[in-house]
């Protein structure tokens, strides 16, 4: 159901730009217009959704943690797995942002003969979501030299690295087919294991049609059906600028690829795709597990009149003393002759 | 603290984020414009580029990759033109006799788009050839 209903979605989004540009000539609605839009929706819902998500309150420590936690000094504390310290939280969130490393821990549990229950472990998820998160950070970044003028240095040496092999005389960027390449295996996922099928969603499919067809119509403009570059990054500068001219001779292809890339921008901060700024917000991520050193106080706990033991012995010490309950403070001189009388 | 922290990462994405916008804030970009103006094209009767010009704008990097393939694997150094005239595949005697003037020509246009063909590690440019 899902899955059908993404790919209609999907597909209907790109004949909306055959026909809005090959034949009514929106060409400025989609190089222009769509993009800001989708820009403006991608940066303001960001935004707003972290500070809504920022509001949350969160009065505890959370510690769901797989290693020693600080104790007393000869027990080994796992010092990244359970930090007590911020040093510790960021390495875990680094660990955890740039290595995927909770993932690494995923599992597949399989039922045998007899109602055996095994787990083994699983690497591929991860692997390709790596490939997946890694190529598609780093072809938004080689991506600069369309928005970049002139276009830094660092830039040329990424090209240079990612696109170290060729095929005949071109580079061949490893990153774009990686991203391709990782796209196709996280749909497949979702599609060929029952378990993961039935618990997929229109949303876990949509996003994955739309990078495809990023991944898919870019690597056939580098290497299939050229494309004018030139003219594309004089559009690109040309909005980047604020001053949005549209080049004559560009391939509907490209507006195929802005298109989705628009979709994608604007869908960003409605949907799953926010673990990209979630992911620091994790309680369970980002905070030590100092519960046992620090007191941490409740916030929004009510005020609770108490009456402390203290207050108690104070009021009755009199009485107390008459029937001989043992004080924690005893009765001044005074107040024992006053009693006695 | 925590709002702190919420504060610093925002900062560091509206930065990173905006990176097109206020790296070249108040510069003009503007496309190279090409100079043609070099002693072959000049003597040229109809200025024109060995197929038409969208056409070499777009694919020539695909017509010098099957030029290379046709001289190095198959032996083969005339390529006919679709309007039928004849040249002599090469990157060196052909494209660059007429585009003697690499740095205003190809240089400018590579510079700008950000692409860096290696081809000059082997092939001769042509103020070396002078
Ligand atoms: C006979 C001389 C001649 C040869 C040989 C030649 N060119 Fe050209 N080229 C021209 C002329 C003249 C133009 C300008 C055409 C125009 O402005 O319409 C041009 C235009 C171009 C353009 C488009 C520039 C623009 O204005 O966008 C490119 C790219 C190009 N040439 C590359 C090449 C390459 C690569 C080769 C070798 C495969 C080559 N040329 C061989 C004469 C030549
Ligand atoms: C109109 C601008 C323009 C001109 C003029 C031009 N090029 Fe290019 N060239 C490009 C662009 C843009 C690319 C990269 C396309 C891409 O990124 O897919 C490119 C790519 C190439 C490539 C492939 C490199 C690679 O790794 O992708 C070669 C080879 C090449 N050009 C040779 C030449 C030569 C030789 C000349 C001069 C005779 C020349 N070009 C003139 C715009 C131009
Ligand atoms: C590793 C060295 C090397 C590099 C780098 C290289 N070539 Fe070549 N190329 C050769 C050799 C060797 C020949 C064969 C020359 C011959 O037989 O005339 C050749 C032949 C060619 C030919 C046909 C014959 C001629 O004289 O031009 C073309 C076209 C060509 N190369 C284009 C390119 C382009 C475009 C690039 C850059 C993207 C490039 N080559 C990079 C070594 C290289
Ligand atoms: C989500 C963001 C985007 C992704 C994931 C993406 C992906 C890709 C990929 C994988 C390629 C193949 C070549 C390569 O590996 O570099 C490509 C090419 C291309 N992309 Fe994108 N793209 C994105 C955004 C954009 C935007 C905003 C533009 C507008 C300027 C654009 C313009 C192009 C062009 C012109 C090419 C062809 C490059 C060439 O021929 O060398 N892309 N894209």
């Amino acid at each position: 159901m899902g899955l059908g209903f993404s790919f209609l979605i999907a597909c209907a989004l790109i004949l909306g730009v055959l026909l809005g540009v090959e034949v009514l000539g929106l060409n400025y609605l989609f190089a222009v217009i769509i993009p800001y839009l989708a820009f403006g929706v991608f940066f303001f819902g960001f935004i707003a959704k972290i500070l809504k998500w920022a509001r949350s309150p969160v009065p505890f420590r959370i510690p769901t943690t797989c290693g020693q936690q600080k104790s007393l000094p000869w027990i080994k504390q796992n010092k990244i797995d359970n930090p007590s310290s911020k040093a510790g939280v960021v390495a875990r969130m680094a660990l955890e942002v740039l290595l995927f490393r909770s993932l690494f821990k995923n599992t597949k549990a399989d039922l045998h003969e007899g109602g055996k229950l095994t787990y083994q472990w699983e690497k591929w998820l991860w692997l390709f979501g790596l490939i997946f998160h890694w190529s598609f950070f780093l072809v938004i970044v080689r991506h600069l030299r369309f928005f970049l003028d002139p276009v830094p240095g660092f830039i040329r040496i990424l090209e240079n690295v990612d696109g170290f092999f060729h095929v005949d005389l071109q580079a061949l960027y490893l990153t774009g087919f990686g991203l391709l390449l990782a796209v196709t295996f996280l749909f497949l996922r979702r599609v060929v294991i029952p378990q993961v099928r039935y618990v997929s969603l229109a949303a876990d499919y949509f996003p994955l049609f739309v990078l495809f067809t990023i991944a898919a119509t870019g690597i056939l403009m580098r290497y299939f059906s050229r494309v004018d570059v030139v003219a594309i990054k004089e559009l690109a500068m040309g909005l980047v600028t604020f001053s949005p001219t549209v080049p004559e001779g560009i391939s509907v292809l490209f507006y195929i690829h802005i298109f989705m890339v628009s979709t994608l921008l604007a869908y960003f901060p409605f949907s799953k795709l926010m673990h990209m700024g979630g992911i620091f917000m994790s309680p369970t991520r980002n905070m030590a597990n100092n519960n046992r050193a620090e007191r941490h106080i409740n916030p929004w706990n009510p005020v609770v009149e108490v009456h402390t033991y203290e207050a108690y012995e104070d009021e009755f010490r009199e009485k107390m003393a008459a029937v001989g309950l043992p004080l924690e403070k005893e009765l001044s001189k005074d107040e024992a002759a006053a009693t006695k009388a | 603290m925590k709002n702190r922290n919420v504060i610093i990462g925002l900062a560091i994405f509206v930065v990173l984020i905006t990176i097109p916008f206020w790296y070249g804030a108040g510069k003009e970009s503007k496309a190279p414009e090409l100079s043609l103006d070099t002693p072959a094209i000049q003597a040229l009767d109809e200025k024109k580029c060995i197929e038409d010009t969208e056409f070499m704008r777009s694919n020539h990097m695909e017509l010098l990759n099957d030029w290379k393939v046709q001289v190095v694997r198959e032996g083969n150094r005339i390529y006919v033109a679709e309007d039928g005239k004849e040249y002599l595949m090469s990157l060196q005697n052909t494209c660059l006799e007429c585009h003697s003037n690499k740095e205003e020509f190809c240089d400018a246009c590579h510079d700008y788009s950000g692409v860096e063909p290696n081809c000059w590690t082997c092939h001769v440019e042509p103020e070396e050839v002078k």
